[in-house]
């Protein structure tokens, strides 16, 4: 665990590297999210969160993650591995037959640190709510962080979840959006505008609050600053924007990276932005 | 046949919340979610006794299933309650990444199950949810006959690890189980012995083979009566020892012909002793609103329907 933001900032280069490497190893997965959402992840696991990469299910005396876009796996099997819940070798067989880190993460192949199936989107807010309402009742006081692509926001179940949370005070959640902009047809203003988010949150009895997350001085401060709303009556929702493809130039501003994978000249050209810190896989 | 007789009927889904409080005070983990509908699936007692144990979601049934999963991570054991069709159909995507593929230790208990619902009409009549949640692996399916077996199944359910559907319904039918009864997941109950004809019968429709056994039996024919309580999994070796004595077949339940339990014994025959098998089931159509004796009649789901399919079976034995 650190608060040191250049070693950070080091820490979530290999990741970016993990990431492209991996997607491009089965020529399969999802770069442009998993790049945007890595200083998030790396910031949680690395220095928010209390986790014991030994694992247990229940995770009692633990803050939780659950990561309810499933399909920035590659990130968040990186950054559980560079967290030693298991040996990075394994992201080799990212994608793979026969393998544990599967397209989209998934408790059933035993992968250490995965407390829920995701992949079909909108269900992790209600899962991280029940996982939250599950410590309340056992007088566990550490909290529950989620992770949800904007895109996301247009699943029904997760307007249920948003009504759900305030009314009955789940104050030890703090969910996060990864507001992009993008989703796999288009921006989202075109697909399906998402409106006001901080309103429609607030409207439903959300504490709101915004960083940029791309910025790993701005991610800590901003999740240390949900940890301060947090228990206070009120789930916490930070908004956060980012940019699809961070850390890799041809990837940036486009939803186009959302679902594909570089080629041989295209890892190198990515490799190249992304100075190696903790040794490849 | 070995007689049966009742003194009382009662509803399937007051036996639900009888061992849910039971299940409730065993183990201080038991919690309950419900989808505004307290009154239906009888969990006030739940409620009475563990306020702080019960989750009212509102009408928001995905919610309840993620919540439902979410709450297993910390060793709760939840039950959701809501009817049949909101628990199966409306939410299967949910069951199947949050609860089912991800080996959540959730009870997902659903009362109104198929046409007996009555008059609320064929929008809240599922046919198809023993064929849904049977489809999931992993799933264990149960849809027991009275009051008496409910309760237990509840109980029972409660001490199971994994994921469980428990059906049951609004009518109210007779008791004929014992109240002490064990309730073993996977284990068929013998009803009755016979040798001509072997009735496998599930839920309600247990009773209504009851009363087509005696009609038989005043014909001349001996039917043998199984009472699959558990549909997933299958009690093979009980159909199989049952079949190699009478060498046919009727199976009976509250649900659409294609997918239940009449498919899941028909797999078993096939696969190791074809023999003629009659189906008494709805034939692959949705229901309409009607008193529960009126839909019985007219979809052909009661005892003079299985007596009939019963004689059918025999005939083809040839």
């Amino acid at each position: 665990m650190t608060t040191d933001i250049q070693e950070l900032q080091g820490i979530a280069s290999q990741v970016r590297r993990d990431v492209v490497r991996m997607v491009h190893g089965c020529q399969s997965g999802h770069p442009g999210g998993s790049l945007g959402c890595t200083d998030y992840l790396v910031a949680l696991y690395f220095s928010i969160m209390k986790h014991d990469p030994s694992f247990n299910m229940d995770g009692e005396g633990e803050d939780l993650f659950f990561l309810s876009n499933g399909h920035i796996s590659p990130v968040f099997y990186s950054v559980l591995s560079r967290s030693g819940y298991f040996d990075k070798a394994e992201l080799g067989e990212f994608r793979k037959i026969n393998s544990r880190v599967q397209g989209h993460p998934t408790t059933h192949e035993g992968l250490p640190g995965v407390r829920i199936a995701s992949g079909s989107l909108g269900q992790g807010l209600s899962v991280g709510i029940g996982a939250a309402l599950s410590k309340k009742l056992n007088g566990d006081d550490r909290l529950v962080f989620t992770l949800h692509g904007d895109g996301e926001l247009q699943e029904g179940q997760i307007w249920e979840a948003a009504m759900f949370a305030p009314h009955n005070r789940v104050d030890n959640l703090i969910a996060t959006v990864d507001v992009n902009g993008q989703q796999i047809d288009g921006p989202t203003k075109v697909v399906l505008s998402l409106g006001d988010l901080r309103a429609k949150f607030e409207a439903f009895g959300w504490e709101v609050t915004e960083m940029r997350g791309n910025d790993m001085a701005q991610v800590i401060d901003g999740l240390k600053k949900a940890i301060e709303l947090s228990g206070k009556g009120k789930p916490v929702m930070i908004l956060m924007q980012t940019e699809m493809g961070a850390g890799v130039d041809f990837m940036m501003g486009s939803h186009k990276w959302h679902g594909v994978a570089p080629n041989d000249a295209q890892l190198e050209q990515a490799l190249a932005q992304l100075p190696e810190t903790l040794g490849d896989y | 046949m070995t007689k049966y007789t009742y003194t009382e009927k009662k509803d399937t889904r007051s036996g639900f919340g009888a061992g849910l409080l039971e299940a409730g005070k065993r183990n201080p983990k038991v919690v309950a979610l419900c989808a505004d509908l307290v009154g239906s699936l009888k969990m006030q007692d739940f409620i009475n006794a563990f306020p702080e144990r019960f989750v009212q979601v509102g009408i928001a049934e995905a919610n309840m299933m993620g919540i439902a999963a979410g709450l297993t991570i910390g060793g709760h054991v939840p039950f959701t309650g809501t009817f049949a069709n909101f628990s199966t159909g409306r939410v299967y995507d949910q069951i199947r990444q949050s609860i089912a593929y991800s080996d959540k230790n959730v009870k997902i208990c659903a009362s109104h199950a198929g046409l007996t619902l009555g008059e609320d009409g064929a929008t809240h009549q599922i046919l198809e949810d023993l064929g849904m949640m049977k489809m999931l692996p992993g799933m264990i399916v149960i849809n027991p006959c009275d009051y008496n077996q409910t309760k237990a199944a509840t109980i029972a359910i409660a001490e199971h690890h994994g994921p469980v559907y428990l059906r049951f319904g609004r009518p109210v039918v007779p008791i004929f189980t014992p109240a002490d009864q064990v309730f073993e997941i996977g284990k068929a109950w013998m009803v009755s012995e016979g040798t001509d004809v072997t009735i496998v019968a599930t839920g309600h429709l247990v009773w209504e083979a009851i009363q087509a056994g005696e009609q038989l039996e005043a014909m001349g024919i001996s039917a043998e009566i199984i009472n699959i309580h558990t549909i997933k999994p299958l009690d093979e070796e009980a159909i199989l020892k049952s079949v190699s004595k009478t060498r046919c077949v009727v199976t009976a339940e509250e649900h659409n012909r294609l997918g239940g339990l009449g498919d899941s014994v028909a797999q078993v025959l096939v696969k190791n002793m074809p023999v003629p098998q009659e189906y008494v089931a709805v034939n692959d159509s949705f229901g309409e609103s009607g008193t529960p004796e009126q839909l019985m009649e007219k979809y052909k789901l009661n005892a003079p329907a299985i007596v009939e399919a019963a004689q059918k079976a025999i005939q083809r034995k040839g």
